[in-house]
């Protein structure tokens, strides 16, 4: 098909800007909560299109927004990660059951990292891994990396804060 | 003892396996398949429907074609592709599955996909939630105005529309601006820090896309073409994929 665009992903821009010095962000803010953070690498963007460079960048951001001490890898990870089961459409394809089964594996292996939040930043593994810990009461919580980005930079507003925990719901307020 | 000899009746059907593999490159290496069993201990599909993709694959070779075109395990495979990445013969199973859903009758694939896929059709929005371009602009500029009135430090925050010659073009998933516009607004503050020339489009600006969900490759094309032409006629040097 022809065009005369190029597909990019946003998470190539937050590190790059990032590492431009345009989007000032820091770690500060969880130098005393220790809160820990895990991510998601969405299959989609990771092992299915860009590779484990993005899975870099992706990193890169993280750690700058939450501290690399407060940053816990899943195991398998990049483009060895496992699916969380939101892909494919299986999140409405109306077999609940299924998909919870499907995930629990990813479930089990975000439960292991012992993280309070896991990062998503994909619609589809977003909407999963937030459905899992509330199916399975893991009790974690799923963020997209705009919501960070923002908290870190002390520009999140009162209204943007639908999924953080009560842990991270005043700061920087 | 040695079991009961089963009699696969070969020879009776047509094999579904050997239409895939005519289309596939290099035939999707289907025929390659060791039984090394990669694949199945790192799905998290197997189990369900008593299948697993290496038992997925045995059939399709077999020629049980009635039983893996009725299954519902091609709808809970996500085509994650964590079994072609862990194969050492990199089999395509993935496009196996994608091709058992595109012979599915389309009044009997699940409906949320499906409808979601129509739904896109009926709007050059692509939207999968039914938002219309009017829908969209006015809940992006409502959203938009209210965290100038109210943010300080973004007095000057803009979301713009149809910008002519914006180096990025934004795609959004219709999530955001029909259940929780408020989730949008972290991302426009990021890039007004970061001072990204950038437009969302009243037309192509969807993010989602159903119709590959249930390969009606048609109403796919259809779909990206429309994207893409937005990106196109707007002069945008990039398609910024969101989170």
């Amino acid at each position: 098909m022809e065009h005369r665009f190029e597909i990019k992903s946003i998470i190539e821009y937050y590190a790059k800007w990032i590492r431009q010095g345009k989007l000032k962000v820091n770690s500060d803010w969880n130098k005393d909560l220790k809160i820990k953070f895990t991510t998601q690498d969405p299959c989609q963007v990771v092992r299915k299109s860009l590779g484990d460079p993005i899975a870099e960048d992706l990193r890169f951001v993280i750690t700058s927004v939450v501290g690399e001490e407060n940053f816990v890898d899943m195991t398998p990870n990049r483009s060895n990660n496992y699916c969380c089961g939101g892909g494919g459409g299986f999140l409405q394809s109306g077999f609940p059951e299924a998909r919870r089964y499907y995930g629990k594996r990813k479930f089990d292996q975000i439960m292991e990292t012992g993280a309070t939040y896991c990062i998503t930043p994909c619609h589809n593994c977003h909407a999963q891994i937030h459905d899992l810990s509330e199916h399975y009461e893991g009790g974690y919580h799923s963020v997209h990396l705009w919501t960070l980005i923002c908290l870190s930079l002390g520009i999140l507003g009162e209204n943007e804060r639908t999924y953080l925990g009560p842990d991270l719901a005043g700061v920087g307020l | 003892m040695s079991s009961e000899v089963i009699d696969l009746e070969l020879g009776k059907k047509s094999i579904f396996k050997d239409k895939v593999m005519e289309l596939l490159p290099d035939g999707g290496n289907l025929n390659l398949c060791l039984t090394c069993g990669l694949c199945s201990s790192g799905c998290p599909a197997t189990g369900l429907e008593d299948l697993d993709p290496r038992k997925f694959l045995r059939m399709a070779s077999l020629g049980m074609d009635d039983e893996i075109l009725s299954s519902p395990w091609a709808w809970m495979c996500t085509m994650c592709q964590r079994c072609l990445y862990a194969c050492p013969m990199k089999i395509d199973i993935p496009s196996l599955i994608a091709h058992v859903r595109k012979n599915w009758p389309k009044d009997k694939q699940p409906r949320g996909i499906r409808g979601s896929c129509d739904m896109a059709l009926k709007h050059d929005t692509c939207s999968a939630m039914g938002a219309s371009e009017e829908d969209w602009s006015f809940v992006v500029e409502d959203v938009a105005e209210e965290v100038r009135e109210t943010q300080k430090g973004f007095e000057t925050l803009q979301a713009p529309m149809d910008k002519e010659g914006a180096y990025f073009f934004l795609n959004q998933n219709s999530r955001e601006p029909v259940t929780e516009p408020d989730e949008m607004v972290p991302l426009w503050k990021i890039l007004h820090l970061a001072e990204a020339d950038w437009t969302y489009g009243t037309k192509g600006w969807a993010a989602e896309n159903y119709c590959m969900f249930c390969q009606d490759s048609d109403a796919w094309e259809k779909i990206v073409r429309i994207k893409a032409k937005a990106v196109d006629d707007l002069g945008c040097k990039v398609w910024l994929n969101t989170e």
